[in-house]
């Protein structure tokens, strides 16, 4: 057992931290959400020249190397300085799509320019009235005439509209709900019959609503198994997951800091609001479900690897569901403890509490994931308690 | 013992919903069940058709305008206009300023605001926190100096609700120095267009402009603008907290909430079958729904207290910390019921004269919104702590 990081791993989260301390601040990030691209093209080109953009690439590739730990290290300080970049989408979604199941030549061609930041990647995988169900795909995909013909539409695609290409899930086989007959294909946003229509979220990120007609694209755009697509899909969702997790720690620590230092500083009858016991139960209560939180972001860092995909899957949906719990929790105290300073939009407080909102629902909630988890434990084992049977016959 | 309304009651009840019924715009109505943002004139136009029947302040006494109706007659008036979708009473003039003039103002100051009130032509607001005093609000800075006969007042309010739309404000103020900090306030009446007035908005945090600050700056306040005694403020502040008791638990209104949130769980669908069918969610609905059937008998018991003539005291606390607590589960709830359709965040969609495309379904376009801004219900009004230190000191003894 080690929970200490490596030498390059404390170096990146050296470098992650103070590159965002320099770039990233609060009113900096303001201006991001605010502007029209919805994302920061002076910060993308920074997290590229760090080498941060290819932390999920393989060495093989002029990429870092990393996984889930390296993941989580990044994610954490985009949690404190609420990123609003594209790096799941693309970094960790994308790319891990890409190095899981890509040809040589995608991978060859892709993953440089990803990793250079000339490149950005979504998922669209969720569809109107699918909720969160990654198998409810309903958008269809036929091959004809030597070229895949892909139609319908996908819900709420975060980051779609800045992505120079899309990954879309599509039935090539089945009906919405079935686990087979599934497959994922790159489509370029640009296409004939590809539309969008963007829109800002609740946290400052933008997202679309797309729709295909008839788009017309390559055979060589199916990316892995054709109609073995749902456990790529999962496993990278998973993966998205296990980084939205990290996040959700970084925003807490972030809120606790600031809860605390507003309980030394604010006075009310005549005392520093921190004196009241009844406050400081309320602290020590967020402090446990974040540091509960912490050690889930750090199981799920770790099982996302792991080849056993029902222990990876139980893993995840445990860290999601806690977190997304103890998110709200966090996040709902937060504004409290601050009383009408937390219910404005100037302070930062709202901002965080904003992001675990949409952590908790993103890839699933709570209740989601509760169910996950319940249907992973189904398969285990029951525990045997039975009695050795009694050698003495009885009397 | 027994639940049922008495026949007088049940007419009564049939006089007020039909009346409802056949006043009440249907567009209004929708834009309130639907969480629309309700603009100044939404309140108006029910306020003004409510006085034409002359119920514009259910609480007031015949004397004063008012219908004269005992706590459950209110009781049953506030369920029959919440089912129904009406707006709310804005609270500010009807159930606060109101009855502290009733109770302490002056003949002059009854002769010429509660007309005012009554038919809507002025629009108050609160002006009692500050940025240094909230929960504590006795340390409150805001001078009033007296020269004459003006005052002279000086000071920051802030949280200031609707002030943007406000003719009015009552204030309390420091007049004395010196003594216990409860002494030496004063409840001041504000006319808003007096000059060194100005208003500043604050936004919130689900984007809403509902909150302001008030600045003050050697504004002159006419001495027969001092309701009641000087430094007998606190009192008057006191009185009118604990007044209107029985609108503190949000029980009507919580439960039209509830059924639109079942509407809601049964348009939306999950895993091929409606949300509300799934055992997970549908439990949570009911959870929230038992405590709402309890809170609304404890709501009753405190209000057939209230009739028989028992003085207000600590059960108001109870009643907001468990009615804002159902409040805020049941945004919590309408949120988590639409999924992802929760994160777009489109202002103008829920506001007048829009006519663009919803991003899913219309309903869930202002729910993740209203979800943060009812995070206030628990720190307005006395925070849900401070009430919590009411029960434990009024109650237990404690
Ligand atoms: C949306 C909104 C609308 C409002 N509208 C109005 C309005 O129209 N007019 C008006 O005058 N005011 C209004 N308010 C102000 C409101 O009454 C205050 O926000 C409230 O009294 C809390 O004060 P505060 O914000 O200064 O928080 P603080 O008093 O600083 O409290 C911060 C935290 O400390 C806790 N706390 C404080 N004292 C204690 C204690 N003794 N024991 C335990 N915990 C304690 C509080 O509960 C809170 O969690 C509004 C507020 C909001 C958010």
């Amino acid at each position: 057992m080690d929970f200490d990081f490596t030498q390059e791993q404390l170096l990146l989260q050296d470098s992650v931290r103070k590159f965002l301390e320099k770039n990233y601040d609060f009113d900096t990030r303001r201006e991001i959400v605010a502007a029209r691209q919805g994302f920061g093209p002076m910060a993308w080109q920074g997290l590229a020249s760090l080498g941060l953009l290819g932390v999920n690439v393989p060495e093989s590739h002029g990429g870092f190397g990393g996984g889930g730990v390296e993941t989580m290290i990044v994610m954490e300080a985009f949690g404190r300085h609420l990123v609003v970049e594209p790096w799941v989408a693309s970094a960790v979604m994308g790319t891990s799509c890409i190095v899981t199941a890509g040809t040589d030549d995608q991978r060859n061609y892709l993953l440089p320019l990803m990793a250079s930041g000339e490149m950005k990647l979504a998922c669209a995988f969720l569809e109107p009235g699918g909720r969160y169900d990654l198998s409810r795909v309903a958008t269809t995909a036929r091959l004809e005439g030597g070229f895949w013909h892909i139609s319908g539409s996908k819900a709420v695609v975060v980051h779609g509209a800045v992505a120079d290409l899309l990954i879309v899930s599509a039935r090539t086989a089945g009906q919405p709900g079935d686990a087979e007959g599934i497959s994922l294909f790159f489509v370029n946003p640009g296409e004939e019959g590809v539309e969008g229509r963007e829109f800002p979220l609740y946290d400052g990120t933008r997202a679309v609503e797309a729709s295909f007609h008839d788009v017309r694209v390559s055979s060589d755009s199916l990316i892995g198994v054709q109609d073995q697509g749902l456990p790529l899909v999962e496993l990278v969702v998973d993966r998205a997951i296990a980084a939205l997790c990290a996040e959700a720690v970084g925003c807490m620590q972030a809120l606790m800091e600031r809860t605390t230092e507003y309980l030394k500083t604010r006075q009310q009858f005549g005392v520093p609001i921190g004196r009241f016991q009844a406050l400081q139960h309320r602290m020590v209560d967020m402090l446990v479900h974040t540091e509960q939180a912490r050690s889930m972001a750090m199981l799920a860092a770790l099982r996302v690897e792991s080849p056993d995909a029902a222990q990876r899957r139980k893993a995840v949906s445990a860290a999601k569901e806690l977190i997304g719990r103890a998110g709200r929790f966090v996040g709902q105290q937060a504004v409290q403890l601050h009383g009408g300073m937390g219910m404005t939009e100037e302070l930062d407080v709202g901002h965080y509490v904003k992001r675990l909102q949409a952590i908790d629902t993103q890839f699933g909630d709570a209740d989601w994931h509760l169910d996950r988890f319940v249907a992973a434990e189904a398969a285990a084992p029951l525990p045997d308690f039975s009695r050795p049977r009694s050698k003495w016959k009885k009397l | 013992m027994n639940l049922d309304f008495t026949p007088e009651e049940l007419a009564f009840r049939d006089e007020v919903r039909g009346f409802v019924r056949s006043h009440l715009p249907r567009e209004l109505s929708l834009k309130v069940i639907e969480h629309k943002r309700l603009s100044k004139d939404d309140y108006l136009v029910w306020q003004r058709i409510l006085h034409g029947r002359g119920w514009s302040a259910p609480s007031w006494p015949r004397a004063f305008g008012g219908p004269g109706w005992n706590a459950v007659q209110r009781h049953i008036f506030d369920e029959e206009c919440a089912a129904a979708g009406a707006p709310p009473i804005i609270a500010f003039g009807v159930y606060m300023v109101g009855p502290v003039i009733i109770a302490f103002g002056s003949p002059a100051q009854q002769a010429k605001y509660l007309p005012r009130i009554l038919s809507s032509e002025d629009w108050w607001c609160q002006g009692y926190s500050e940025p240094g005093s909230g929960s504590d609000l006795a340390s409150l800075k805001t001078r009033a100096e007296r020269r004459g006969d003006t005052y002279v007042v000086n000071g920051q309010k802030t949280w200031t609700t609707l002030a943007q739309y406000a003719d009015m404000m009552f204030c309390l103020v420091r007049t004395g120095a010196g003594g216990k900090k409860q002494e030496g306030i004063s409840f001041l009446l504000i006319d808003m267009r007096s000059p060194g007035v100005s208003v500043r908005p604050i936004i919130t945090l689900d984007g809403e402009h509902e909150v302001n600050e008030v600045w003050l700056e050697n504004v002159e306040v006419p001495v027969e603008n001092l309701v009641g005694e000087e430094g007998r403020g606190w009192t008057y502040a006191k009185f009118l907290l604990s007044h209107e008791r029985s609108g503190i638990a949000g029980v009507s209104r919580s439960k039209r909430e509830l059924a639109w949130l079942k509407h809601i769980a049964a348009s939306e669908t999950d895993g091929g079958h409606r949300l509300i069918d799934n055992p997970r969610f549908r439990d949570k609905i009911s959870r929230v729904e038992i405590e709402l059937m309890a809170l609304e008998i404890t709501n009753l018991r405190v209000l057939a207290a209230e009739r028989e003539g028992k003085p207000p005291g600590a059960e108001a606390s109870i009643l907001k910390i468990k009615g804002t607590e159902i409040q805020q589960s049941l945004t919590e709830l309408m949120m988590e019921a639409v999924g992802p359709y929760a994160l777009p965040h489109l202002p103008l969609s829920w506001g007048d004269h829009w006519l663009g495309e919803h991003v899913g379904p219309a309903y869930a376009a202002p729910l993740a919104a209203r979800y943060f801004n009812y995070r206030k219900v628990s720190i307005y009004g006395g925070s849900n702590e401070i009430q919590r230190n009411i029960v434990a000191q009024q109650i237990l003894g404690l």
